[in-house]
Protein backbone atom coordinates (compact mmCIF):
# COMPACT_ATOMS: atom_id res chain seq x y z
CA UNK A 1 0.00 0.00 0.00
CA UNK A 2 0.91 3.64 -0.74
CA UNK A 3 1.79 5.72 2.31
CA UNK A 4 -0.49 8.53 1.12
CA UNK A 5 -3.26 5.40 1.68
CA UNK A 6 -2.08 4.37 4.89
CA UNK A 7 -2.32 8.18 5.87
CA UNK A 8 -5.73 8.85 4.58
CA UNK A 9 -6.93 5.49 6.64
CA UNK A 10 -5.08 6.34 9.91
CA UNK A 11 -8.21 7.81 11.68
CA UNK A 12 -10.47 4.81 10.93
CA UNK A 13 -7.49 2.26 11.61
CA UNK A 14 -6.27 3.45 14.87
CA UNK A 15 -9.03 3.94 16.65
CA UNK A 16 -12.16 2.60 15.12
CA UNK A 17 -13.89 5.69 13.92
CA UNK A 18 -16.48 5.25 11.36
CA UNK A 19 -19.95 7.15 11.00
CA UNK A 20 -23.48 7.81 12.01
CA UNK A 21 -26.15 8.17 9.95
CA UNK A 22 -28.39 10.91 10.99
CA UNK A 23 -31.42 9.42 9.58
CA UNK A 24 -32.06 6.19 10.78
CA UNK A 25 -29.04 6.70 13.74
CA UNK A 26 -27.35 3.49 11.87
CA UNK A 27 -23.93 2.87 12.94
CA UNK A 28 -21.31 2.74 9.94
CA UNK A 29 -17.95 0.77 10.18
CA UNK A 30 -16.10 1.03 7.59
CA UNK A 31 -17.09 5.15 6.87
CA UNK A 32 -18.65 4.73 3.35
CA UNK A 33 -20.57 7.73 3.54
CA UNK A 34 -24.09 6.35 2.29
CA UNK A 35 -25.74 4.71 5.13
CA UNK A 36 -25.91 0.98 4.15
CA UNK A 37 -29.59 0.71 6.16
CA UNK A 38 -31.44 3.54 4.26
CA UNK A 39 -29.41 4.53 1.45
CA UNK A 40 -29.26 8.21 3.17
CA UNK A 41 -25.86 10.41 3.05
CA UNK A 42 -23.82 9.43 6.47
CA UNK A 43 -21.23 11.39 6.77
CA UNK A 44 -21.30 12.33 10.38
CA UNK A 45 -17.80 10.77 12.27
CA UNK A 46 -18.41 8.12 15.03
CA UNK A 47 -16.10 6.60 17.36
CA UNK A 48 -17.03 2.85 18.08
CA UNK A 49 -16.55 1.77 21.81
CA UNK A 50 -14.36 -1.19 20.49
CA UNK A 51 -16.23 -3.67 22.25
CA UNK A 52 -17.50 -6.58 20.91
CA UNK A 53 -17.80 -10.23 20.31
CA UNK A 54 -16.24 -13.15 17.83
CA UNK A 55 -18.96 -13.80 15.37
CA UNK A 56 -16.53 -16.57 13.81
CA UNK A 57 -13.10 -17.36 13.14
CA UNK A 58 -10.30 -19.26 12.12
CA UNK A 59 -6.29 -19.71 12.17
CA UNK A 60 -3.86 -18.17 9.36
CA UNK A 61 -0.70 -20.81 9.13
CA UNK A 62 -0.05 -19.34 5.20
CA UNK A 63 0.85 -15.86 5.39
CA UNK A 64 0.35 -13.84 2.64
CA UNK A 65 3.34 -11.74 2.09
CA UNK A 66 4.78 -9.07 4.83
CA UNK A 67 2.97 -11.21 7.81
CA UNK A 68 5.07 -14.73 7.50
CA UNK A 69 6.78 -13.65 10.68
CA UNK A 70 3.41 -13.69 12.23
CA UNK A 71 2.24 -17.06 11.66
CA UNK A 72 -0.13 -19.04 12.85
CA UNK A 73 -2.21 -16.22 13.85
CA UNK A 74 -6.04 -16.04 14.62
CA UNK A 75 -8.33 -13.82 12.45
CA UNK A 76 -12.00 -13.37 13.50
CA UNK A 77 -15.16 -11.99 12.48
CA UNK A 78 -16.39 -9.76 15.36
CA UNK A 79 -19.59 -7.91 15.53
CA UNK A 80 -19.25 -4.78 17.31
CA UNK A 81 -21.96 -3.82 20.37
CA UNK A 82 -22.92 -1.19 18.12
CA UNK A 83 -24.10 -3.53 15.11
CA UNK A 84 -21.42 -3.51 12.21
CA UNK A 85 -18.90 -7.05 11.18
CA UNK A 86 -15.38 -6.22 11.24
CA UNK A 87 -12.60 -8.65 10.02
CA UNK A 88 -9.80 -8.31 11.75
CA UNK A 89 -6.84 -10.37 14.05
CA UNK A 90 -7.01 -11.37 16.98
CA UNK A 91 -4.45 -10.71 19.13
CA UNK A 92 -2.96 -11.24 22.85
CA UNK A 93 -5.24 -14.84 22.79
CA UNK A 94 -2.37 -16.70 24.99
CA UNK A 95 -4.11 -19.85 26.37
CA UNK A 96 -7.80 -18.25 26.52
CA UNK A 97 -10.09 -20.76 24.71
CA UNK A 98 -11.37 -18.50 21.42
CA UNK A 99 -14.98 -19.41 20.78
CA UNK A 100 -18.20 -18.26 18.80
CA UNK A 101 -19.50 -15.25 21.58
CA UNK A 102 -16.47 -14.81 23.26
CA UNK A 103 -16.33 -11.00 24.18
CA UNK A 104 -13.41 -9.03 22.56
CA UNK A 105 -12.31 -5.50 22.78
CA UNK A 106 -10.18 -3.26 19.95
CA UNK A 107 -6.79 -2.69 20.67
CA UNK A 108 -4.11 -0.93 18.60
CA UNK A 109 -1.13 -2.57 17.38
CA UNK A 110 1.51 -2.86 14.58
CA UNK A 111 -0.09 -4.20 11.42
CA UNK A 112 2.98 -4.95 9.45
CA UNK A 113 5.91 -2.59 8.22
CA UNK A 114 6.87 -1.97 4.61
CA UNK A 115 10.11 -3.99 4.51
CA UNK A 116 13.39 -2.49 6.72
CA UNK A 117 12.91 0.94 5.60
CA UNK A 118 9.93 1.63 5.21
CA UNK A 119 6.88 3.19 7.47
CA UNK A 120 5.65 0.87 10.59
CA UNK A 121 1.96 0.86 10.35
CA UNK A 122 -0.17 0.74 12.86
CA UNK A 123 -4.41 -0.41 13.01
CA UNK A 124 -6.92 -2.24 14.95
CA UNK A 125 -7.06 -5.63 16.13
CA UNK A 126 -9.05 -7.39 19.04
CA UNK A 127 -8.03 -9.11 21.99
CA UNK A 128 -10.18 -11.15 24.44
CA UNK A 129 -11.71 -8.58 27.31
CA UNK A 130 -9.71 -7.59 29.72
CA UNK A 131 -12.37 -7.04 32.49
CA UNK A 132 -15.27 -9.54 32.45
CA UNK A 133 -18.58 -6.95 31.33
CA UNK B 1 26.23 26.68 45.51
CA UNK B 2 22.46 27.47 44.90
CA UNK B 3 19.58 27.45 46.92
CA UNK B 4 17.41 23.97 47.31
CA UNK B 5 15.76 24.65 44.33
CA UNK B 6 12.09 23.32 45.11
CA UNK B 7 9.72 22.98 41.66
CA UNK B 8 6.34 24.82 42.02
CA UNK B 9 4.20 26.37 39.30
CA UNK B 10 2.32 29.50 39.76
CA UNK B 11 -0.97 27.50 39.34
CA UNK B 12 -1.45 23.98 41.45
CA UNK B 13 -1.15 20.89 39.06
CA UNK B 14 -1.93 17.67 39.71
CA UNK B 15 -2.81 14.04 38.13
CA UNK B 16 -5.98 14.50 36.19
CA UNK B 17 -6.05 10.81 34.74
CA UNK B 18 -3.40 7.82 34.99
CA UNK B 19 -3.43 4.78 33.00
CA UNK B 20 -1.01 1.66 32.94
CA UNK B 21 -0.23 -0.97 30.31
CA UNK B 22 1.92 -4.36 30.36
CA UNK B 23 2.01 -7.16 27.98
CA UNK B 24 0.86 -10.02 28.37
CA UNK B 25 3.61 -12.70 28.01
CA UNK B 26 5.85 -13.36 30.97
CA UNK B 27 9.71 -14.82 30.78
CA UNK B 28 10.70 -16.07 34.12
CA UNK B 29 14.64 -15.34 34.53
CA UNK B 30 15.56 -18.63 35.53
CA UNK B 31 15.08 -19.29 31.80
CA UNK B 32 17.38 -16.89 31.09
CA UNK B 33 19.86 -18.20 33.12
CA UNK B 34 19.33 -21.45 31.89
CA UNK B 35 20.29 -20.57 28.73
CA UNK B 36 23.30 -18.13 29.13
CA UNK B 37 24.92 -19.40 32.99
CA UNK B 38 23.95 -23.50 33.27
CA UNK B 39 21.24 -22.45 35.30
CA UNK B 40 23.62 -20.68 37.84
CA UNK B 41 24.04 -17.25 39.61
CA UNK B 42 21.25 -15.40 41.77
CA UNK B 43 18.64 -14.20 40.18
CA UNK B 44 17.83 -10.44 40.54
CA UNK B 45 14.04 -10.39 39.80
CA UNK B 46 11.16 -13.34 39.51
CA UNK B 47 9.65 -13.02 35.89
CA UNK B 48 9.87 -9.99 33.15
CA UNK B 49 7.12 -8.88 30.94
CA UNK B 50 7.49 -9.06 27.23
CA UNK B 51 6.09 -7.92 24.42
CA UNK B 52 4.00 -9.32 21.56
CA UNK B 53 4.72 -9.50 17.77
CA UNK B 54 3.13 -6.72 17.43
CA UNK B 55 3.83 -4.45 20.10
CA UNK B 56 5.80 -1.93 20.36
CA UNK B 57 6.48 1.83 22.59
CA UNK B 58 3.53 3.46 20.51
CA UNK B 59 1.22 0.52 20.84
CA UNK B 60 1.74 0.28 24.36
CA UNK B 61 2.09 4.24 24.75
CA UNK B 62 -1.44 4.51 23.00
CA UNK B 63 -3.28 1.96 25.48
CA UNK B 64 -2.00 3.67 28.64
CA UNK B 65 -2.50 7.10 27.53
CA UNK B 66 -6.32 5.61 26.37
CA UNK B 67 -6.86 4.06 30.44
CA UNK B 68 -5.52 7.89 31.54
CA UNK B 69 -8.29 9.68 29.57
CA UNK B 70 -11.31 7.03 30.98
CA UNK B 71 -10.40 8.32 34.15
CA UNK B 72 -9.95 11.93 33.53
CA UNK B 73 -13.51 12.12 32.14
CA UNK B 74 -11.84 15.19 29.62
CA UNK B 75 -11.94 15.09 25.69
CA UNK B 76 -8.93 14.12 24.06
CA UNK B 77 -8.97 17.35 22.31
CA UNK B 78 -8.94 19.47 25.45
CA UNK B 79 -5.08 17.78 25.75
CA UNK B 80 -2.46 20.84 24.49
CA UNK B 81 0.47 18.32 24.97
CA UNK B 82 1.31 14.76 24.12
CA UNK B 83 4.77 13.83 25.17
CA UNK B 84 6.41 10.83 25.04
CA UNK B 85 9.01 9.44 27.16
CA UNK B 86 11.33 6.24 26.32
CA UNK B 87 14.51 5.37 25.21
CA UNK B 88 13.10 2.69 22.52
CA UNK B 89 10.83 4.83 20.40
CA UNK B 90 9.90 2.30 17.13
CA UNK B 91 11.29 5.24 14.83
CA UNK B 92 14.89 6.68 15.39
CA UNK B 93 13.12 9.78 13.26
CA UNK B 94 9.56 10.01 13.54
CA UNK B 95 7.64 10.78 16.65
CA UNK B 96 6.03 8.23 18.69
CA UNK B 97 3.93 11.40 20.03
CA UNK B 98 2.16 11.92 16.54
CA UNK B 99 0.92 8.46 16.66
CA UNK B 100 -0.16 8.27 19.62
CA UNK B 101 -2.43 11.66 19.85
CA UNK B 102 -4.11 10.73 16.53
CA UNK B 103 -5.16 7.39 17.97
CA UNK B 104 -6.31 9.17 20.69
CA UNK B 105 -8.17 12.03 18.85
CA UNK B 106 -5.74 14.40 20.50
CA UNK B 107 -4.97 15.73 16.73
CA UNK B 108 -4.30 18.43 15.34
CA UNK B 109 -4.06 21.39 17.64
CA UNK B 110 -1.46 19.48 19.93
CA UNK B 111 1.83 20.34 20.74
CA UNK B 112 3.97 16.80 20.07
CA UNK B 113 7.53 15.81 21.20
CA UNK B 114 9.33 12.85 22.23
CA UNK B 115 11.14 12.85 25.49
CA UNK B 116 14.38 11.06 25.55
CA UNK B 117 16.62 10.58 29.13
CA UNK B 118 17.40 6.84 29.38
CA UNK B 119 14.94 6.07 32.28
CA UNK B 120 13.62 9.27 33.37
CA UNK B 121 12.41 10.63 30.09
CA UNK B 122 8.41 10.00 31.15
CA UNK B 123 9.32 11.62 34.34
CA UNK B 124 10.97 14.88 32.79
CA UNK B 125 7.28 14.73 30.76
CA UNK B 126 5.77 15.13 33.67
CA UNK B 127 8.09 17.95 35.05
CA UNK B 128 7.02 19.77 32.07
CA UNK B 129 3.80 19.20 31.76
CA UNK B 130 3.49 20.67 35.45
CA UNK B 131 4.86 23.85 33.84
CA UNK B 132 2.87 23.92 31.06
CA UNK B 133 -0.25 23.42 33.15
CA UNK B 134 1.09 25.32 35.67
CA UNK B 135 1.86 28.17 33.74
CA UNK B 136 -1.58 28.61 32.10
CA UNK B 137 0.12 27.85 28.77
CA UNK B 138 -2.79 24.71 28.70
CA UNK B 139 -5.62 23.18 30.99
CA UNK B 140 -4.23 19.54 29.78
CA UNK B 141 -1.20 17.54 29.20
CA UNK B 142 -0.42 13.84 28.59
CA UNK B 143 3.08 12.55 29.81
CA UNK B 144 3.78 9.04 28.52
CA UNK B 145 6.96 7.10 30.34
CA UNK B 146 7.25 3.66 28.26
CA UNK B 147 9.79 1.65 27.17
CA UNK B 148 10.27 -2.04 25.59
CA UNK B 149 13.73 -2.58 27.14
CA UNK B 150 16.83 -3.80 25.16
CA UNK B 151 19.53 -5.98 26.57
CA UNK B 152 21.87 -8.03 24.74
CA UNK B 153 21.29 -11.65 25.31
CA UNK B 154 23.04 -13.26 27.59
CA UNK B 155 23.75 -9.87 29.07
CA UNK B 156 23.40 -9.15 32.65
CA UNK B 157 20.37 -6.43 31.28
CA UNK B 158 18.82 -9.05 29.82
CA UNK B 159 17.66 -10.93 33.30
CA UNK B 160 15.63 -7.50 34.25
CA UNK B 161 14.84 -5.64 30.20
CA UNK B 162 11.25 -6.01 30.94
CA UNK B 163 8.31 -3.69 28.63
CA UNK B 164 5.23 -1.77 30.29
CA UNK B 165 4.62 1.49 31.02
CA UNK B 166 2.47 4.42 32.02
CA UNK B 167 0.37 7.48 30.94
CA UNK B 168 -0.74 10.93 33.25
CA UNK B 169 -2.92 13.43 32.02
CA UNK B 170 -1.39 16.53 34.44
CA UNK B 171 -4.14 19.15 34.39
CA UNK B 172 -5.56 22.17 37.12
CA UNK B 173 -4.95 20.37 40.84
CA UNK B 174 -8.94 21.07 41.30
CA UNK B 175 -9.99 18.35 39.10
CA UNK B 176 -6.91 15.96 40.28
CA UNK B 177 -7.20 12.92 41.68
CA UNK B 178 -3.65 13.70 43.40
CA UNK B 179 -1.79 16.94 43.54
CA UNK B 180 1.80 17.96 42.81
CA UNK B 181 2.87 19.24 46.29
CA UNK B 182 6.25 20.16 44.47
CA UNK B 183 8.82 18.60 42.96
CA UNK B 184 12.91 18.88 42.31
CA UNK B 185 15.21 17.42 39.42
CA UNK B 186 18.98 16.57 40.45
CA UNK B 187 21.31 16.08 37.16
CA UNK B 188 25.03 15.26 36.28
CA UNK B 189 27.36 13.60 33.83
CA UNK B 190 28.05 10.32 34.75
CA UNK B 191 28.37 7.36 32.16
CA UNK B 192 26.96 4.47 34.12
CA UNK B 193 25.20 3.14 30.81
CA UNK B 194 24.40 4.60 27.28
CA UNK B 195 23.71 3.67 23.65
CA UNK B 196 25.41 4.81 20.71
CA UNK B 197 23.02 5.83 17.39
CA UNK B 198 22.93 2.92 15.46
CA UNK B 199 23.83 0.47 17.97
CA UNK B 200 21.58 -2.24 18.73
CA UNK B 201 21.94 -2.93 22.46
CA UNK B 202 22.74 -0.33 25.33
CA UNK B 203 26.64 -0.80 26.99
CA UNK B 204 27.19 -0.59 30.56
CA UNK B 205 29.41 0.56 33.24
CA UNK B 206 29.36 -2.40 34.98
CA UNK B 207 30.22 -1.75 39.06
CA UNK B 208 29.79 2.21 38.13
CA UNK B 209 26.35 1.62 37.82
CA UNK B 210 25.22 1.54 41.56
CA UNK B 211 27.44 3.99 44.08
CA UNK B 212 28.33 6.83 41.99
CA UNK B 213 24.73 6.13 39.47
CA UNK B 214 21.55 5.29 40.59
CA UNK B 215 22.20 5.84 45.06
CA UNK B 216 23.81 9.30 44.89
CA UNK B 217 21.43 10.62 42.20
CA UNK B 218 17.99 9.16 43.48
CA UNK B 219 18.96 9.69 47.12
CA UNK B 220 19.93 13.27 46.53
CA UNK B 221 16.88 14.12 44.86
CA UNK B 222 14.64 12.81 47.23
CA UNK B 223 16.68 14.22 50.29
CA UNK B 224 16.88 17.38 48.75
CA UNK B 225 12.97 17.36 48.00
CA UNK B 226 11.45 16.29 51.81
CA UNK B 227 14.11 19.19 53.21
CA UNK B 228 12.46 21.74 51.00
CA UNK B 229 8.93 20.56 51.78
CA UNK B 230 10.19 19.94 55.73
CA UNK B 231 9.19 16.82 55.58
CA UNK B 232 10.33 13.22 56.35
CA UNK B 233 9.64 9.91 55.64
CA UNK B 234 6.98 9.09 57.88
CA UNK B 235 4.88 11.56 56.75
CA UNK B 236 4.43 9.54 53.50
CA UNK B 237 2.18 6.36 53.20
CA UNK B 238 3.81 5.88 49.99
CA UNK B 239 6.57 5.38 48.17
CA UNK B 240 8.11 4.46 44.62
CA UNK B 241 11.67 4.40 43.05
CA UNK B 242 13.29 3.83 39.91
CA UNK B 243 13.35 -0.43 39.70
CA UNK B 244 16.14 -1.70 37.58
CA UNK B 245 15.86 -4.52 39.90
CA UNK B 246 14.91 -5.55 43.48
CA UNK B 247 17.30 -4.93 45.43
CA UNK B 248 18.29 -1.34 44.65
CA UNK B 249 15.31 0.32 45.50
CA UNK B 250 14.78 -1.47 48.44
CA UNK B 251 18.22 -0.40 49.12
CA UNK B 252 17.33 3.47 48.67
CA UNK B 253 14.49 3.53 50.25
CA UNK B 254 15.83 1.54 53.74
CA UNK B 255 18.52 4.71 53.87
CA UNK B 256 16.00 7.40 53.47
CA UNK B 257 14.04 5.83 56.24
CA UNK B 258 11.29 4.36 54.28
CA UNK B 259 9.74 0.85 55.49
CA UNK B 260 8.63 -2.20 53.29
CA UNK B 261 4.84 -1.49 54.16
CA UNK B 262 5.30 1.62 52.01
CA UNK B 263 7.04 0.69 48.53
CA UNK B 264 5.58 -2.50 48.69
CA UNK B 265 2.76 -1.39 46.65
CA UNK B 266 4.63 0.27 43.86
CA UNK B 267 7.41 -2.37 43.64
CA UNK B 268 6.08 -4.35 40.52
CA UNK B 269 9.75 -4.96 38.97
CA UNK B 270 9.82 -8.90 40.42
CA UNK B 271 6.94 -9.21 38.72
CA UNK B 272 7.16 -6.94 35.30
CA UNK B 273 10.96 -6.15 35.32
CA UNK B 274 12.80 -2.63 34.73
CA UNK B 275 10.31 -1.05 31.86
CA UNK B 276 12.86 1.61 31.73
CA UNK B 277 11.11 5.05 31.30
CA UNK B 278 8.00 3.23 32.54
CA UNK B 279 9.57 2.31 36.32
CA UNK B 280 8.77 4.46 38.62
CA UNK B 281 5.92 5.76 36.63
CA UNK B 282 3.73 2.35 36.73
CA UNK B 283 4.77 1.79 40.04
CA UNK B 284 2.79 4.99 40.70
CA UNK B 285 -0.27 3.98 38.77
CA UNK B 286 -0.45 1.15 41.13
CA UNK B 287 0.02 2.76 44.34
CA UNK B 288 -2.93 5.20 42.97
CA UNK B 289 -5.25 2.11 42.70
CA UNK B 290 -4.90 1.75 46.56
CA UNK B 291 -4.54 5.15 48.03
CA UNK B 292 -6.42 6.61 50.21
CA UNK B 293 -7.41 10.81 50.07
CA UNK B 294 -5.27 12.67 51.88
CA UNK B 295 -2.12 10.23 51.74
CA UNK B 296 0.91 11.53 50.37
CA UNK B 297 3.34 9.83 47.61
CA UNK B 298 6.91 9.75 46.74
CA UNK B 299 8.00 8.76 43.53
CA UNK B 300 11.75 9.50 42.33
CA UNK B 301 12.66 8.49 39.12
CA UNK B 302 16.00 7.44 37.62
CA UNK B 303 17.79 7.97 34.29
CA UNK B 304 21.02 6.75 33.58
CA UNK B 305 23.40 9.49 32.49
CA UNK B 306 22.62 10.96 34.86
CA UNK B 307 19.80 12.23 36.68
CA UNK B 308 16.58 11.42 39.03
CA UNK B 309 13.10 14.04 39.26
CA UNK B 310 11.70 13.86 42.65
CA UNK B 311 7.73 14.33 43.26
CA UNK B 312 5.59 14.74 46.31
CA UNK B 313 1.77 13.99 45.94
CA UNK B 314 -1.42 14.11 47.73
CA UNK B 315 -4.26 12.15 47.25
CA UNK B 316 -7.79 13.89 47.18
CA UNK B 317 -10.80 13.08 47.62
CA UNK B 318 -11.75 12.35 43.77
CA UNK B 319 -9.53 9.65 43.39
CA UNK B 320 -11.58 6.99 44.93
CA UNK B 321 -14.54 7.70 42.64
CA UNK B 322 -12.06 7.54 39.09
CA UNK B 323 -10.09 5.26 39.72
CA UNK B 324 -12.71 2.41 38.38
CA UNK B 325 -13.12 3.63 35.05
CA UNK B 326 -9.85 1.97 33.80
CA UNK B 327 -8.47 -1.47 34.27
CA UNK B 328 -6.36 -1.43 37.88
CA UNK B 329 -2.79 -2.04 37.06
CA UNK B 330 -2.40 -5.63 39.02
CA UNK B 331 -4.99 -6.71 36.36
CA UNK B 332 -2.21 -6.62 33.69
CA UNK B 333 0.40 -7.82 36.31
CA UNK B 334 -1.55 -10.88 36.62
CA UNK B 335 -2.75 -10.94 32.79
CA UNK B 336 0.07 -13.78 32.46
CA UNK B 337 0.70 -16.11 29.96
CA UNK B 338 4.58 -17.64 30.59
CA UNK B 339 7.11 -18.71 28.02
CA UNK B 340 10.02 -19.84 27.12
CA UNK B 341 13.59 -18.31 26.00
CA UNK B 342 12.70 -19.90 22.46
CA UNK B 343 9.51 -18.14 22.61
CA UNK B 344 11.27 -14.91 23.95
CA UNK B 345 13.64 -15.22 21.13
CA UNK B 346 10.66 -14.75 18.23
CA UNK B 347 8.62 -12.47 19.99
CA UNK B 348 11.77 -9.90 20.33
CA UNK B 349 13.10 -10.54 17.24
CA UNK B 350 15.99 -11.93 17.52
CA UNK B 351 15.09 -14.74 15.02
CA UNK B 352 15.78 -13.63 11.61
CA UNK B 353 13.42 -15.14 8.56
CA UNK B 354 15.36 -13.42 5.53
ZN1 LIG C 1 -29.58 5.40 7.66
Amino acid sequence: METSQHWRLRKQRYALVGEVCPHCESKIFPPRDICPDCGEDAREMYQFSGRGEVYSHTTVYQAPSGHAENVPYPVAIVRLEEGPLVTAQLTDVGDQPIEIGTPVEMVTRKLGADGERGMLVYGYKFRPALVER
Amino acid sequence: MAENKLLVPDREAGIIGYGAYIPRYRLPVKEVARVWADGKGGLPIHEKAVTGLDEDVITMSIEAARNALARSGIDPTEIGAVWVGSESHPYAVKPTSTVVAEAIGATPHVLAADWEFACKAGTEAIQASIGFVGSGMADYALAIGMDTAQGRPGDALEYTAGAGGAAFIIGPAKDAVCVFEGSYSYATDTPDFWRRANAIYPEHGERFTGEPAYFSHTQTAAESLLEALGATASDFRFAVFHQPNTKFPMRVAKSLGFGQDQIEAGLLVPEIGNTYAGSAMIGLTSILDIADPGDRILMVSYGSGAGSDAFSLRATEALPRRRGSAPATLIYVKRRTEIDYATYARLRGKLVLK
